[in-house]
């Protein structure tokens, strides 16, 4: 990372932490949901974007982590900040168990399998024999957690920075893992697989872990999500979740990091948006964005921004170099 | 830059036994004889040629050797390591690397992250050490960037390092494979069809290059060529298929005056 992008990045993260102060106590709880999707975004861009593996049923991981959080506040009275860790893990393995068997499939093969988890999922958080558990049909309430220490905030305030706190130590261990060994394997495992295995990468278990880290962020999101709702219930996992996921990673801009807050920005306001200009037929507005955004944005909103700024250092750069110079068009290696 | 390991045996000191050994493999398609018992072997340091017409194996033989391909009978040994019995992927950590007639780069990639994905092999860092940058992974990472960094000023690629390769001339995408190949320090280094597709002068700077790296990186190469005058300048010894036959086998004056391997490029006189 360069000066300039950590300066960005700094930027940004004191306006996220100014926020609170800035908005109403409900803009404050969307803005923690956005968090919240940013990480289940990261979480599917890394299996689909980086990794190539289509996955039409992440919302089951989400519902999964959410419903661990769930369960383990309200049956077992773990604190809150505890649960995330343990919907993490539980996800992580049951993505790489499911990552085993989809390593047969291919494209939209794996999509149909991924599909069939999301569609069920939902109806077997209701089966009657988890009832005890998983509270049926009624879901589980949750209390929200108060701000620890005296700190000087409401709750929702408090939930915020919490919040912001694991979503950017998350972003980092993403950076982190992309950037290097194997974040490398992921991507040269999408572009061609075969050479991928001939220069010595296990694409098999390289597969299934992606699948298991990629569970890992969606769980971790879906019980920060349980949490600032205060509630599960099966019908709030549906297969709709899971497709709204996938619009947020293609909105946002597959493989990069940063598309996974622009594609939560998207999921999170353009509903209410939506809404706004038709209360009749607000998916039918919500459609419209969504063609709009990727007719301008054919990369997403981060290969949208990237463009516009190399433009910019063109331009900055044609400035500085002086008149009457011309410099080729195209660069010539010299060849073999 | 520096030959990788200076303890690999110099050309001709590796004894009788040979680097590679093919021995008596077939490969059956169906009902279709694609290798017919063929058997070679190649000798540490050597440069060795594998020519052939259109359809004669010499692909299918390259893919036994990087398991892309199950050979229905015989044996291949690689330095004292069994090749069927190996997984594909723990090929190239046995020192095996190769190119692919039709290029299979990472077209996404940079030229600098596609050498850096060749280091795979001869790195560790795995999951959870990478997401937590741990000192180790930090420095293996450093490592890699060195020698990607001297293999591309190595094949003269420094102009292009941190383009997309998809956007490159073919030539250029070829020398991005080769680096890709050397990244992992191999011992035996299968290059097909390396000419095709290049121009007049640039199969011959592709000769002084193959030899280059042999003498540079002391390393064992057997070439797919149907570039006839590259194949018989570099190599050291050529192996002649034909129908899935090993026909001929010498060194390149040898097996130029062989009637069996005129007859089968230029057809038989009756």
């Amino acid at each position: 990372m360069n000066q300039r992008t950590l300066t960005v990045v700094a930027v940004l993260l004191l306006l996220a932490c100014a926020l609170p102060f800035l908005v109403s106590n409900y803009r404050t709880f969307q803005f923690t949901l956005v968090l919240v999707y940013a990480i289940a975004l990261l979480g599917l861009n890394i299996l689909t974007g980086y990794n190539g593996q289509i996955s039409l049923g992440h919302g089951a991981f989400y519902a999964i982590g959410a419903y661990t959080a769930a369960i383990l506040m309200d049956r077992f009275g773990v604190p809150y900040w505890a649960t995330l860790p343990v919907a993490g893990a539980v996800c992580l393995a049951v993505g790489f168990l499911f990552g085993l068997p989809a390593l047969r499939l291919e494209g939209l093969y794996l999509a149909l399998a991924t599909f069939a988890l999301g569609v069920s999922m939902p109806q077997l958080l209701k089966y009657h024999h988890f009832e005890k558990w998983t509270g049926g049909v009624q879901g589980i309430v949750i209390t929200k957690p108060d701000p620890p220490f005296g700190l000087p905030l409401n709750p929702d305030q408090w939930l915020y920075y919490f919040t912001l706190a694991v979503m950017v130590l998350m972003f980092v261990l993403a950076w982190n893992l992309l950037r290097g060994r194997v974040g490398r394997a992921m991507v040269a495992i999408r572009d061609h697989h075969i050479a991928a295995e001939a220069m010595g990468i296990n694409t098999a278990m390289v597969k299934s872990l992606t699948f298991g880290v990629s569970a890992f962020y969606t769980g971790v999101a879906g019980a920060l999500g349980a949490i600032a709702i205060q509630f599960v219930a099966p019908d709030s996992f549906n297969i709709f979740l899971s497709i709204v996921f996938l619009v947020g990673i293609a909105i946002g801009g597959l493989a990069s990091i940063p598309g996974a807050i622009y594609g939560a920005l998207f999921i999170q306001f353009v509903p209410n948006i939506a809404d706004e200009i038709s209360k009749a037929a607000p998916w039918a507005v919500f459609g419209i964005f969504m063609i709009g955004f990727v007719y301008v944005m054919p990369l997403g909103v981060n290969g949208a921004i990237r463009m516009l700024l190399a433009r910019l250092g063109r331009k900055a750069q044609n400035n500085r170099s002086t008149a009457g110079v011309t410099r080729p068009t195209i660069n010539s290696p010299e060849e073999v | 830059m520096q030959p990788v390991n200076e303890t690999r045996p110099r050309p001709g000191c590796s004894g009788p036994k040979g680097l590679l050994r093919v021995e008596a493999v077939s490969v059956h398609f169906g009902g279709i004889v694609a290798l017919d018992a063929v058997s070679f072997s190649v000798e540490s340091g050597q440069i060795a040629g594998l020519i052939g017409p259109n359809g004669a194996g010499k692909t299918t033989l390259f893919n036994c050797l990087s398991r892309l391909y199950e050979a229905s009978e015989g044996s291949i040994e690689f330095d004292g390591h069994s090749l069927r019995e190996t997984p594909r992927h723990g090929i190239a950590a046995l020192g095996i690397g190769r190119t692919f007639q039709n290029l299979a780069l990472f077209h996404t990639m940079t030229v600098f992250d596609n050498i850096l994905v060749g280091r795979h092999c001869r790195t560790r860092s795995g999951f959870l050490a990478s997401a937590l940058s741990m000192p180790s992974v930090r420095r293996e990472e450093d490592a890699a960037r060195t020698r990607a960094r001297e293999l591309v000023s190595f094949l003269q690629l420094d102009s292009v390092a941190d383009r997309p390769v998809a956007a490159l001339p073919f030539g250029t995408q070829k020398r991005v494979e080769l680096g890709r190949a050397l990244a992992a320090d191999p011992k035996l280094l299968l290059l097909d069809e390396p000419a095709s597709g290049l121009n007049h002068e640039e199969v011959g700077a592709l000769g002084a290059l193959i030899r280059e790296i042999r003498d540079r990186l002391a390393l064992t190469i057997l070439l797919v060529e149907h570039h006839m005058s590259l194949v018989m300048s570099v190599s050291d010894r050529v192996v002649a298929l034909n129908f899935g036959r090993k026909i001929a086998e010498g060194t390149p004056a040898e097996v130029q005056r062989l009637p069996e391997v005129i007859q089968a490029y230029l057809g038989s006189a009756h």
